[in-house]
């Protein structure tokens, strides 16, 4: 393919962009709304993962000391291992009031203060991920100083199994999407195709290369792609940020904290439009394959 | 400069060879006549030269080469020497006449210099100057049938094949086209064409190949349309 062909390619795509005006823009709406589907799962998506880690994070490990334990070098000791969110300490005199408070009735507790305390001094730790606390739990139960932890064992499993569980949910009905998108495009692009199936005819009469006659079809398919996503991207962008800013505005929905951060809506929108882009071309190779076996 | 060689052709799903152990040699520069009834193989022949079809029994040499054992890129270059030019015309409706023309060097990479050039050049030589700017439907049939015969040349083919080229056209304007092919031969290029103008055939003396049911039944080199031609 020389230059000429390319420019005559870039030119044909323009006019049967603007010949096929109307199909084009049926074509990127589908595109759109498809795209915009998957994006909006895709938000869901993250937003419950978050949920899940949120709840997994409040979950604390309880690590309960011997009354001689080095609390200062322990504490140092156990902010910096992996995964590690927060350690606050908590000492026996709190742990009694925060009972009593729980008690709801102080007496039941009296003459239990000062030295007659019962309650060991503790850490309170919280960690990054939820599929972290087990092993760090383990680790803690080690060092000196530590004579028991404990923490919701049965919860965090089934917050473990149920992330597991929704993360290959979300991966198999984002494909399923995807694969809805690429066949609605197909066909979008298929009328296309067959409004100028005569002239694909006689191209190959002529002698054209199948590149040659695929290519108008694949610029257009993409641009159509391009298009249709920047628009269902700007939809989202726009409903979400909506929706997020309600959301943590309520105080009635204050514990759903929705996901905000650039870092990660960002390569979700970004790869929205590339999909939709790369979509639109492959749907354009896939509708003009049958029409160039002559 | 094309040689068949028991050259059979099967449609599937078909019993009857549409083309069977056919035989025959064409010369560079030759003129040539396809008749025959309807469904004697005509097109076929056609569409096996182009490569459309390919044959299911035999050979075809083009050149000295097996048509057949082309890769890719041999089939377009052997395609972009053939001119072809069919019954129904196959203009592209929303295009004028230039940009028709044009459209065969555009496709083949060629510059908006190089078709500046020749298209008009061409379309003088089939008789449509000053006709650039119509589009197709304001044409008549003769008319549209010479764009369609422009377009088949400016490439320059070395061959022309025409597939009743004046099946949609009256008598007169056949015979004015077929004139046309014939100065076209005169400057060297191949011509094959299959048609049912018998006048035309019987009057203009060429070689003529005649077939029925696929088999070529008769090859004579100044023939006529039937056997025992018609006086008129
Ligand atoms: N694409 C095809 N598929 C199946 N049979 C075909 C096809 N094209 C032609 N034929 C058959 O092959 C025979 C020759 O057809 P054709 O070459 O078109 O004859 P002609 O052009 O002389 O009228 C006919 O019997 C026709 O029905
Ligand atoms: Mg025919």
């Amino acid at each position: 393919m020389n230059l000429n062909s390319f420019k005559y390619c870039l030119r044909q795509s323009f006019v049967s962009l603007r010949r096929n005006f109307w199909l084009a823009v049926v074509t990127a709406c589908i595109i759109a709304v498809s795209l915009a589907i998957l994006g909006g799962f895709l938000l869901l998506a993250i937003n419950a993962r978050q949920l899940m880690s949120d709840i997994g994070t409040n979950v604390e490990i309880c690590v309960f000391l011997y009354d001689d334990a080095e609390i200062e070098s322990l504490e140092a000791e156990i902010s910096a291992l992996d995964g590690v969110d927060s350690v606050r300490f908590v000492s026996k005199h709190e742990g009694l009031a925060d009972f009593a408070r729980s008690l709801g009735d102080a007496s039941l507790l009296a003459g239990l203060e000062g030295d007659n305390n019962p309650l060991p001094n503790a850490f309170r730790v919280r960690a990054l991920h939820t599929e972290a606390v087990p092993a760090l739990a383990e680790t803690i139960r080690t060092l000196p100083g530590v004579e028991l932890v404990e923490y919701g064992a049965e919860l965090i499993s089934r917050l473990v199994k149920i992330t597991g569980w929704l993360n290959s949910l979300f991966v198999g009905i984002s494909a399923l999407l995807a694969i809805g998108a690429v066949f609605l495009i197909v066909t979008a692009i298929r009328l296309s195709v067959l409004a100028r199936q005569e002239e694909i005819g006689i191209m190959k009469y002529l002698g054209a290369s199948d590149w040659f006659i695929r290519f108008p079809f694949l610029l257009e398919g993409m641009a159509m792609g391009w298009l249709g996503t920047l628009a269902a991207v700007a939809a989202l962008f726009a409903g979400y940020g909506r929706l997020a800013d309600y959301l943590s505005r309520d105080t009635l929905a204050f514990f759903i904290r929705p996901v905000t951060a650039g870092e990660q809506l960002l390569p979700i929108y970004v790869g929205l439009v590339l999909l939709g882009t790369l979509l639109g071309g492959m749907g354009s190779v896939i509708s003009i394959r049958k029409f160039l076996r002559v | 400069m094309i040689k068949f060689n028991n050259v059979t052709k099967i449609y599937p799903g078909s019993k009857q060879p549409a083309l069977s152990d056919l035989t025959l040699e064409i010369e560079q520069g030759e003129f040539v006549f396809l008749v025959g009834p309807s469904g004697a193989g005509k097109s076929t022949l056609i569409k096996l030269l182009f490569r459309e079809q390919l044959a299911t029994g035999g050979q075809i040499f083009f050149h000295g080469k097996d048509i057949a054992r082309l890769d890719k890129r041999q089939l377009l270059k052997h395609r972009r020497q053939i001119g072809m030019v069919f019954q129904d015309f196959r203009l592209l409706k929303q295009k004028t006449v230039f940009e028709n023309v044009a459209f065969a060097l555009e496709v083949l990479g060629r510059s908006t210099r190089e078709i500046n050039f020749k298209v008009p050049q061409v379309l003088a030589m089939v008789g449509l100057a000053g006709k650039e700017k119509s589009f197709p439907a304001e044409l008549s049939g003769g008319e549209q049938q010479r764009v369609g015969v422009a377009r088949a040349l400016v490439k320059d083919p070395i061959l022309l094949l025409a597939d009743e080229p004046t099946g949609n056209l009256d008598r007169e304007t056949s015979w004015q086209l077929m004139e046309l092919f014939a100065d076209i031969n005169r400057s060297g290029t191949t011509v094959i064409i299959a048609t049912h103008a018998w006048d035309v055939v019987d009057r203009m003396q060429k070689r003529v190949l005649s077939l029925e049911n696929g088999r070529l039944v008769r090859d004579e080199k100044r023939g006529s349309y039937a056997n025992e031609p018609k006086f008129f």
